[in-house]
């Protein structure tokens, strides 16, 4: 398996040969950002194409098809629409609050994104509390959805970031104990760790009963987290026009939008790092030959593959299933998913302690 | 009908019976009609359940207002009560509201076209108009000069204020003024762009967190004055508004239209026309209802379902667009039969929406019906009893959807429908599901229909002999049909003339709409969707 840690090492030792040290560190640290933005961009047009195609599939159409072979190029006419449109300001909104919650909301996103593995050795912070970290940064993009909703001074976007807050804070929850339940199968938080531990077998596999319910419980709660349907309220079109992000115009818009896409990568990231085995290729203990075959695909292709096949879940659903309504989205997160996560959480310790697993 | 006379004049000896009309008609003085109503609605002997219409007239020496009653319980039978106000100049008449809540909507609109006050009326608001609108349109001397209403540039002020005309032990009429909505109230205001409101409405919905506590239904952002329009044009120019009002039922609003002058003028029409009439009816109410599913589906943010419906949709509209030459707005139907014969390939289309269709209506129920997010989301949301659907008038599918058989090609059967073999769609849920199943329902019995005829259509002429100017006899009519909504109605009022002196349209959407408030009360923001979309109302017919 190529290592691309021997990349960056040799860059790194490159560096430190003809510069102090703390030079080197802003240099790279500079570089990663322009890689990591840059990525942020290419994932974001890529998922716009990538849903539009596959929702026009759903639907019995042919998505776009006019801006370029097959409507490839249409992603970027929209995105330079998006950027040179006017950013209208209005009377009576909060000017400071509104406009810092789209930047915060970017922000968050874009530090989940630096955390993801995304290959062997292509990876920028190597935390012990990794996981842990990427939780806890997204929730900071529910202060920026708060804020927008808040400081629109807009009834529609005040209901629409009230019923963000409380779906996001509720399913945050079962979020974190289906992370935890794999935390506690692996027994670390550090997510190189994660990945080097599913060599052998992805935590779906070896985890078997648990890790599967915690997978699914992850995939709910992860399509309620990026406010995609059937739990799309916070911006439900047919209700409150778009939500929390209705006065917003422009390239500010542009953010939301983008944020939520990348939203959708991350969680299919976390959820492919967490139960698929991050960018570890598909290993069978004793198929020698088919591990050393799998081997020569490159471990960025794993991470990625995986993490659009999940997004393509989270697709699917959103172009079957009508929307929830906010009393019985809230039902069902703290009445069966909570207590469901829960006692997986009990399970999960149990099989660790008894060691029924693989 | 002698009975009726006979129990009406013993309830009341002061009414009197008109003659020449096509239905019983009874004239009762105004200061007697507010009793008279409540024994024709309470008396088990007459028991009037169903107030069908509410027409607002000038007759130009005083005005007034026309009600057509009908009682379910004896037939179906219409009656109609001609109530003359007093005073032209200041008109009041005592409100049936209290009686049949679908009234309450009714009568704005009579209060808003000929200034009729309604005493007793709780909300004797404009229903269409704005409130600093001067004059009252459909008054026969009412000065269209632009001047006294100019474009109005600036917002309506006074929208939160009501009155009510209150009639004291005396004998006094006084105004006691309202609030629509209280001072500590949330109100959201949805429409008139919004894009659930199926076209320019505007709701007013006073919430508590995301319950809804009230709705305030603002209309007339669309209103083309129809009515007043007929008033200056002949016969069979004012044929095309009927497409333009539901234009979603385009050809049954026309059929009946056309049946009503063709009653006018005792035309009989060929069997090839009737025949061509009813399938494009049934056409439409299939294409009609697809919609009715799709939108139903995206309002819940199922927007896939509702591809799925425009693409069977689709297939329809390429019959019509054989055949009639447009896709909407077909202006098909003309007096004495229809303008053009049918397309070569027209049973062949036809024949081939009926085999796909049941296919295709399964496919419907997996991806949509039986998903239990819509069940939840439609099921027990928006409760219409029985009771209140027939006291508000509330036909069509969204009243079978409560259990009330009201199918007029069943109760009133018009044209050929009484030798066809489909039954009436009846739900017992009351509730949204209950209304979105009739529909489903609805396109197979439709797809039956066309089934029987689409082998059977006779040969012979496409329409009657009927002179190029057409002038109907001094006398008014009415005449209903099922359009896909609910029961349609068309009032016509001649003096002989070429034109008509009084056109009105009684809407079935006007009726969906009135009862938004009653069904939302208490549903949740998102339910006010959910129930507007399973109401399936289109606003084109409520601004007529």
């Amino acid at each position: 398996m190529f290592d691309f840690g021997k990349w960056t090492s040799a860059f790194n030792e490159l560096l430190l040969g003809c510069m102090p040290e703390w030079l080197a560190v802003v240099i790279e640290c500079v570089i990663i950002g322009v890689l990591v933005l840059g990525a942020y961009t290419v994932l974001a047009l890529f998922y716009i194409l990538y849903e539009r195609k596959l929702c026009a599939w759903f639907q019995c159409r042919l998505g776009p098809m006019r801006v370029g072979k097959w409507g490839l190029l249409q992603v970027f006419a929209d995105m330079f629409k998006i950027l040179i449109k006017e950013i209208i300001s209005l009377k009576g909104t909060d000017k400071f609050l509104f406009k810092l919650a789209p930047y915060l909301v970017i922000t968050s996103s874009v530090v989940m994104l630096a955390c993801l593995p995304w290959g062997n050795g292509l990876q920028i912070i190597n935390y012990n509390i990794g996981i842990f970290f990427i939780t806890a940064v997204s929730s900071i993009g529910v202060l920026g959805i708060l804020l927008a909703g808040w400081s629109s001074n807009n009834k529609y976007t005040l209901i629409g970031a009230m019923r963000s807050g409380a779906q996001m804070v509720s399913y945050e929850i079962s979020l974190g104990l289906a992370i935890l339940a794999i935390v506690v199968f692996a027994g670390t938080m550090n997510i190189q760790e994660l990945v080097e531990q599913q060599n052998h077998a992805w935590f779906i596999f070896s985890g078997h009963i648990p890790a599967i319910i915690a997978f699914l419980i992850y995939i709910i709660a992860a399509t309620a987290e990026t406010n995609r349907g059937p739990f799309d309220l916070p911006e439900a079109e047919h209700e409150l026009v778009a939500g929390y992000h209705t006065e917003y115009s422009g390239i500010t818009f542009g953010f939301y939008y983008l944020a939520e896409y990348l939203n959708l990568f991350i969680v299919s990231g976390v959820a492919s790092l967490m139960f698929l085995g991050g960018w570890m290729p598909l290993h069978i203990p004793g198929w020698e030959a088919f591990n050393n075959i799998m081997n020569y695909i490159p471990s960025i292709v794993w991470f990625l593959g995986k993490s659009f096949f999940i997004s393509f879940i989270i697709i699917w659903f959103k172009w079957t299933f009508p929307r929830v309504r906010i009393d019985q989205l809230l039902a069902f997160e703290w009445k069966y998913l909570m207590p469901v996560a829960l006692a997986n959480l009990i399970l999960m310790a149990v099989f660790v302690a008894l060691g029924w697993h693989f | 009908m002698s009975d009726i006379k006979e129990i009406l004049s013993s309830i009341c000896p002061e009414v009197t019976f008109a003659e020449g009309t096509d239905t019983l008609e009874v004239v009762v003085p105004e200061e007697k009609w507010h009793d008279f109503a409540a024994q024709l609605k309470n008396d088990k002997r007459l028991d009037f359940d169903v107030l069908t219409a509410v027409v607002g007239m000038d007759w130009k020496e005083s005005v007034g207002v026309m009600y057509y009653l009908t009682s379910t319980a004896r037939g179906w039978d219409l009656l109609s009560v001609k109530v003359v106000a007093k005073d032209r100049k200041d008109p009041y008449i005592h409100t049936v509201s209290d009686l049949w809540k679908v009234a309450l909507f009714q009568e704005r609109e009579v209060f808003d076209f000929f200034g009729i006050k309604f005493i007793n009326h709780p909300d004797m608001r404009r229903m269409f108009l704005r409130n600093d609108w001067k004059g009252n349109p459909l008054l026969k001397d009412y000065d269209a000069n632009p001047e006294l209403n100019p474009i109005p540039l600036d917002d309506e002020k006074d929208e939160d204020n009501t009155c009510s005309y209150v009639e004291d032990a005396k004998g006094k009429i006084k105004k006691v003024p309202g609030l629509v909505f209280g001072k500590d109230e949330y109100v959201v205001n949805i429409g008139p762009q919004h894009p659930s409101t199926h076209g320019v409405m505007r709701f007013r919905a006073a919430i508590d967190g995301e319950t809804v506590t009230k709705v305030d239904v603002v209309s007339g952002y669309i209103h083309r004055g129809i009515e007043k329009m007929c008033e200056s044009l002949g016969y069979p120019q004012i044929l095309h508004f009927t497409d333009r009002m539901d234009y979603m039922s385009a050809h049954q609003n026309r059929h009946c239209l056309c049946a009503c002058i063709e009653k006018a003028m005792g035309l009989e029409i060929p069997r090839r026309a009737q025949v061509i009439r009813v399938m494009m009816d049934e056409l439409m109410r299939i294409s009609s209802h697809l919609l009715a599913f799709g939108c139903t589906a995206m309002d819940l943010g199922a927007t896939t379902a509702f591809f799925y419906g425009f693409r069977e949709r689709e297939q329809v509209l390429d019959i019509f667009e054989k055949t009639c030459g447009a896709r909407m707005s077909m202006n098909y139907n003309v007096i004495g039969g229809v303008i053009a014969d049918l397309h070569p390939d027209f049973c062949k289309d036809v024949k081939a929406l009926i085999d796909i269709m049941p296919e295709r209506l399964k496919e419907y129920h997996t991806v949509f019906s039986k998903n239990i997010i819509a069940k939840n989301r439609l099921k027990g949301v928006g409760m219409l009893p029985k009771e209140d659907a027939v006291n508000y008038a509330i036909t069509g599918p969204s009243g079978r959807g409560s259990n009330w058989s009201c199918d007029t090609r069943k109760v009133r059967p018009y044209s050929i429908y009484s030798e066809l073999d489909f039954n009436e769609v009846l739900e017992t849920g009351c509730d949204s599901y209950a209304r979105y199943m009739v529909r489903m329902r609805e396109i197979e019995e439709s797809c039956k229909i066309l089934a029987q005829l689409v082998d059977n259509i006779p040969e012979g002429e496409i329409r009657a002999q009927v002179p190029k100017i057409v002038k109907l006899p001094v006398g008014h009519w009415y005449h209903q049909v099922e359009a896909s909504r609910g029961a349609f109605g068309v009032y016509i009022e001649s003096d002989g003339t070429k034109n008509p002196y009084r056109v009105h349209f009684q809407s079935p959407c006007f009726n969906l709409v009135g009862v938004m408030d009653l069904c939302c009360r208490g549903n949740m923001i998102a339910d006010l969707i959910t129930i507007g979309a399973a109401l399936d109302f289109v606003i084109p017919d409520i601004d007529r």
